[in-house]
């Protein structure tokens, strides 16, 4: 690139046609979900472990949009992610009985269940909408307080609806989920955080996040970009909660508490605040950090309750492991980088910047 | 009511371009400006001085649409923009330069350049307008790969200015060019700037450093206490007793 600025304008050469480019992704995914299934069906705890570990990179990639790439601090991301799981839980619930007539019951199951995470969704996406048209016309702190009681309101409304279960939650959904359909989100998710970054879109969130005034004078509508932004990042917040609802017995408002927001977010900081593969190499490190705990706990052949105590040390884990992460890398352990970014230099890279 | 504005000798004619006509400006309680009018004409260059909290840079976010104005009219080319917010300016051809500058620290500078034609699609045009930014501003070419926050102050409003005008503005809307910088950067950026404006860009200028703006621009407006209270050629004010006292020391 001999030119200055051709370094993130896109081209459009390349071994694969541009109208193949946007699909091939999702073609290539397909045969990879369907072995790792087949392979994973006999144990139900890895197949348990990996969803919740999906989830939980849906949660965090979709959080990143908003706080890493866009600037914005949102710190109600559990209140959107039960939004998900109570409207898709209630859909499933009551579509249940009633299959789609002239298709196996797989199949029909599998298309009510899309119905229901889509339908849990959009509901996400519409409450990341009211919550976020209001408060993002503001600069600051005012989204992390708005969403912040957002997420109490969802969860205080929820333990006081019958509808919902109140504060015993919804049982019975039935257990659509698989660790394909759980995995297909989060590749979606990925890809979609992906494409913002690399997009003009993406780009007017980086100036947003690097200076609200500055984006504005270079005619940035940045109201409209951070609401889009929120929105999608509540949609996948939502599907993720929807996702959820389809392989827990049982979901209650306690699964969706401030702590679970603040986990999302120490995913996110953990990771690098606007690093997609950070955020996901975060989200898998935390989830597993308590097993791992667990499992070592019990090789060193400490008490039984010792090992069970893992889940309650989870929190102080997470805010020792905050301080040192702040005093020796506060960028987060990729920065703004990408996985590829940081991998040693022998791997062939693209070449970057000016000649 | 307010007092009648004094105007000094003849304005040189120009086409309109940017009209205002008794523009408000409140902050909650407090009245920033109160019925501020002014004119900018195609290819001229006009100053805005007076002193702290005067409403200078007031007038200056209400005319690019940063500040809602609570009364009067903003017309730019005869179009009334008034309720138009920044954002929609700018493809009609008003850039602002805010004032501290407000480029992007961990941007590198041509990023940051390329960020200033963000609503352009004419990819090989910006580039060659980027290479006509460097050679108005040369060091701006030697640094191009450094990130903006690492740039001296002189070379940050540089930068400002150079990705203002990647936009392909009408208008240029500057904010207080020579704040803290060194009187000899200062009269480069000036002398940059007399340079753009003799291309056809206006230049709207808003300084406290009265007798560097004055000399430079073709007309000026005395602000105090968000009015306008004198006007008049550049040179006609800087021979004003009144602005000699007030805002020269003299």
């Amino acid at each position: 690139m001999a030119t200055p600025g051709a370094t993130t304008l896109s081209d459009d050469t390349g071994p694969i046609p541009p109208a193949l480019r946007g699909i091939l992704p999702v073609l290539l995914a397909l045969p990879v979900l369907a072995l790792a299934e087949w392979t994973l069906g006999a144990s139900p705890f890895a197949t348990y472990l990996l969803s919740v570990v999906g989830v939980n990179i849906i949660l965090a990639v979709s959080l990143n949009i908003v706080n890493g790439m866009t600037g914005q601090f949102s710190i109600g991301h559990a209140g959107f992610m039960a939004v998900g799981a109570y409207i898709a839980g209630v859909t499933s619930l009551s579509l249940k009985e009633i299959g789609i007539p002239g298709v196996p019951v797989a199949v029909s199951d599998q298309l009510l269940f899309v119905e229901a995470l889509l339908a849990g969704g959009v509901s996400a996406a519409l409450c990341g909408f009211l919550v976020g048209l209001p408060s993002l016309r503001l600069r600051g702190d005012y989204l992390a307080i708005v969403t912040l009681g957002f997420g109490e309101i969802i969860r205080v409304f929820v333990q006081n609806t019958e509808a919902f279960g109140r504060a015993l939650g919804l049982s019975g959904i039935p257990q659509y989920s698989s660790v394909a359909m759980v995995y297909f989100w989060v590749f979606l998710v990925v890809l979609v955080a992906r494409r913002i970054a690399g997009s003009s879109h993406g780009r007017s969130l980086w100036a947003i996040r690097e200076d609200e005034v500055a984006a504005e004078a270079m005619g940035v509508d940045t109201t409209g970009y951070k609401v889009r932004a929120f929105v999608i990042s509540s949609f996948f917040a939502g599907i993720a909660g929807g996702l959820f609802a389809h392989f827990v017995p049982i979901i209650n408002p306690g699964s969706f508490t401030f702590v679970k927001s603040m986990e999302i977010v120490v995913m996110v900081v953990l990771g690098g605040l606007g690093s997609t593969t950070g955020a996901i190499v975060a989200a898998i490190f935390l989830t597993l950090l308590p097993e791992g705990l667990r499992s070592l706990f019990g090789a060193m052949g400490a008490e039984g309750s010792l090992a069970q105590k893992v889940d309650q040390i989870r929190m102080p884990v997470y805010g020792i492991l905050l301080v040192v992460l702040m005093l020796a890398r506060p960028q987060g352990l990729f920065g703004t980088k990408e996985l590829w970014d940081v991998l040693p230099r022998w791997l062939p890279r693209k070449k970057k910047g000016l000649t | 009511m307010s007092e009648p504005v004094k105007v000094l000798g003849e304005r040189r004619a120009f086409a309109p371009l940017l009209t205002v006509e008794g523009i408000q400006v409140r902050y909650g309680a407090i009245q920033a400006l109160r019925g501020v009018s002014l004119q900018v004409g195609k290819g001229e260059m006009v100053a805005l001085i007076g002193a702290n909290g005067a409403g200078k840079t007031s007038t200056l976010r209400a005319v690019s649409g940063m500040l809602k104005a609570s009364a009067g009219r903003i017309t730019l080319e005869g179009k009334d923009t008034t309720s138009l917010k920044a954002h929609q300016l700018v493809p009609r051809g008003m850039a602002h330069a805010p004032e501290g500058r407000g480029i992007f620290p961990n941007l590198t500078v041509v990023e940051n350049l390329e960020l200033g034609a963000y609503l352009r699609k004419d990819t090989a045009q910006v580039l060659q307008d980027m290479e006509k930014g460097f050679t108005l501003f040369p060091v701006l070419k030697e640094r191009r790969r450094q990130l903006a926050g690492t740039l001296s102050g002189g070379e940050q409003q540089m930068l400002a200015i150079a990705r203002a005008l990647l936009s392909k503005p009408q208008l240029l809307l500057l904010d207080e060019p020579s704040l803290g910088l060194a009187p000899q950067v200062t009269e480069t950026i000036f002398r940059t700037l007399r340079e753009v404006n003799a291309t056809g860009v206006s230049v709207l200028l808003v300084e406290q450093n009265a007798h560097l703006a004055l000399n430079a621009a073709h007309y000026g407006y005395v602000l105090e206490t968000g009015e306008v209270v004198m006007a008049g050629p550049g040179k006609a004010l800087l021979d004003s007793p009144e602005v000699r006292r007030a805002y020269l020391g003299e």
